[in-house]
């Protein structure tokens, strides 16, 4: 754990300690690579602060805005390239918490587009993004072989024209992964945009950026996807008593209620998200994941390394028994 | 990190720490006479072992800082200055959002901004530092600072990048200008030049630009010069920008202004006394 992050983490949770922060830089510096930069500059609106810190974050809000309206139109072009197929059109993560208009989303950078789609929709999904300009970004046989016999999602690509690169998921975990969720319910489940496109439930949105943060991965970027996680939580709760229960019992339909309560309890402790009294135990392994996820310090840079390559580990272990695991990393050791 | 140096050029502060005191030594010396920032700095550098064992063995420099290239090859340590120099480059390309930057130099007369851009090898920089020497306010041989709001240039003389036979022109400066001779480097031999006091001492005006010129050297080229329009230069400098693109409508808007208002040709030279003689004529004739 390094004091930028947990000063990070601190403020973001409560921005009216800002005039508390003794190094600008290096706080601005951790929130950049924690891909937080833009959260922090939403955040610390409207709060006094020193005129060149001021100035920053005026820069940070802007630049997040066209990161939004660049995703916005990233899937306006999606779409348009499937809407003739008829097939629902989920998005998952950053653009689908812009699209819903959410509080995640604000300052968030977004990279690529995800979207979930039905599994038995994917070859004629894949031929109208080929068809619209979309190419493959792996030319390698090995690798597009491994996405679609045991990845979630198709091999990425990316917009000839516009350097865009969109994931198509069918499923929201890797198909060698041992929790199978229920992606049918989540697509069937899903509400309608304004927009033309769908995003999930809100129990489901939670179980989607929980599994991708503690099920799959290996926590980098951890800050953000758990700051994600805060949002949606306190927007949810706020709004619907009775969202706790149907979050419990919508994980534990996906088989990711661990996960889940996992998130749950780390958000709780890093950014004070209220939750239930009766989610609040002790576990062994939540110091390890807290101090994965504070491993950056006030210039950028990762700590922890062998905390961090355990977690790396572990989630090669999670997304493969032992024995595929070993054939993996032989097939990529050899070419 | 171990070693820090903070530096301030025109309106951008930079935070650059290294594993080593050498690279942070030759800026310190390469930019003495410069502000310190004393508040926030804008981006932070790192000049650091490319992997945790090449600190001491065959010690070799990563360039690395808030804003990355993941493909951005290490220099031996003995170039740990150009890493530096390269790391506050690539901050500015990728990170700066508060102006429209052009990939540019810039020279002040009378008031008003001269810009020199152009193809790499065309000869900015160079021409741009002469220019800085006889007469004319250095403001930049890398980066033009384009204000949003005001349309107006704000300084940023870095040090300049001489490339091989350039320092030549140079010569008859005093040493301790200069920073030291790194050769082998991935663009030859390449020697550092601190602006003269003037640049350093109006680094926080602004200058509004009067003219800007596309330089073209080839030695065997006739001296000519052919206007550039407006909607040839708005072209032309949307790919000399490194951000345009990222600051959307505003820099579209701040990029036409400039089109809009400012005339632009294309000249062609020989000799750097060509060069010269043919900056002062459309100088004049702006």
């Amino acid at each position: 754990m390094t004091a930028a992050a947990r000063e990070l983490t601190g403020l973001l949770t409560d921005p009216a300690r800002a005039g508390e922060v003794a190094d600008w830089t290096a706080l601005v510096s951790a929130a950049r690579a924690e891909s937080l930069a833009g959260t922090l500059a939403w955040r610390l609106a409207g709060v006094p602060l020193p005129r060149e810190v001021e100035r920053l974050m005026e820069d940070a809000r802007r630049a997040s805005e066209t990161v939004r309206v660049e995703a916005l139109w990233e899937a306006e072009m999606a779409r348009r390239a499937l809407a003739p197929l008829g097939v629902p059109v989920v998005l998952l993560k950053g653009t689908a918490y812009a699209a819903a208009g959410l509080p995640a989303a604000e300052g968030r950078s977004i990279g690529d587009l995800d979207i979930l789609v039905p599994a038995r929709s994917l070859p004629e999904v894949e031929r109208a993004l080929l068809a619209a300009g979309w190419e493959w970004v792996k030319e390698d046989a090995y690798d597009d072989l491994y996405y679609r016999r045991w990845m979630h999602e198709l091999p990425p690509l990316i917009h000839r024209a516009r350097d865009r690169m969109i994931d198509v998921h069918h499923t929201i975990l890797p198909l060698t992964a041992r929790p199978k969720p229920d992606a049918e319910a989540m697509i069937a489940d899903s509400a309608a945009l304004g927009n033309g496109l769908r995003a999930l439930a809100p129990a489901d949105m939670v179980v989607h950026a929980s599994a991708h943060l503690i099920a799959d991965g290996d926590l980098a970027g951890g800050l953000r996807n758990l700051w994600d996680i805060d949002r949606l939580l306190r927007h949810f709760a706020g709004a619907d008593a009775g969202f706790w229960a149907e979050l419990q019992a919508r994980a534990g339909h996906h088989r990711l209620w661990r996960a889940v309560h996992r998130a749950a309890r780390l958000a709780n402790d890093l950014y004070a998200t209220p939750i239930p009294e009766s989610w609040r135990i002790w576990d062994s392994a939540d110091p390890l994941f807290r101090a994965r996820m504070l491993a950056r310090d006030g210039w950028g840079r990762q700590t922890a390394r062998g905390l961090r390559f355990g977690f790396y580990v572990r989630s090669h272990l999670l997304r493969m028994p032992p024995l595929m695991l070993a054939r993996h990393l032989l097939a990529k050791a050899r070419r | 990190m171990k070693h820090v140096f903070r530096l301030k050029v025109g309106p951008v502060a930079f935070r650059i720490g290294s594993d080593w005191e050498a690279p942070l030594a030759q800026l310190r010396r390469l930019y003495a006479g410069y502000p310190t920032p004393e508040g926030i700095c804008d981006f932070t550098v790192r000049v650091e072992a490319d992997k945790p064992w090449r600190r001491r063995l065959r010690p070799s420099v990563a360039i690395r800082g808030d804003y990355v290239l993941p493909d951005a090859a290490p220099l031996p340590l003995a170039q740990g200055l150009l890493a530096a120099e390269m790391g506050m480059n690539l901050q500015m390309a990728l990170g700066q959002r508060r102006y429209l930057l052009l990939h540019a130099g810039a020279v002040e007369r009378d008031g008003q901004a001269l810009l020199l851009t152009g193809e790499s090898g065309a000869g900015k920089s160079t021409l741009s530092a002469l220019l800085g020497e006889r007469g004319w306010r250095f403001l930049g041989d890398e980066f033009a600072l384009l204000g949003l709001g005001d349309g107006e240039l704000r300084p940023f003389p870095r040090a300049v990048s001489l490339k091989n036979a350039a320092a030549d022109l140079f010569a008859d400066l005093p040493e301790e200008r200069f920073g030291p001779v790194l050769s082998g480097t991935p663009k030859g031999t390449i020697r550092h030049l601190r602006p003269n006091d003037a640049a350093i001492a109006g680094m926080h005006d602004r200058v509004p630009p009067a003219l800007i010129l596309f330089p073209r050297f080839g030695p065997e080229r006739p001296a000519a010069v052919r206007p550039v329009g407006a909607a040839e230069l708005f072209m032309r400098l949307t790919q000399a920008s490194t951000n345009y693109v990222a600051l959307a409508r505003t820099g579209f808007d701040a990029l036409t202004r400039l089109c809009r208002s400012v005339p632009a040709a294309a000249i062609d030279y020989g000799s750097t006394e060509e060069a010269l003689a043919l900056v002062d004529r459309l100088w004049a004739a702006r």
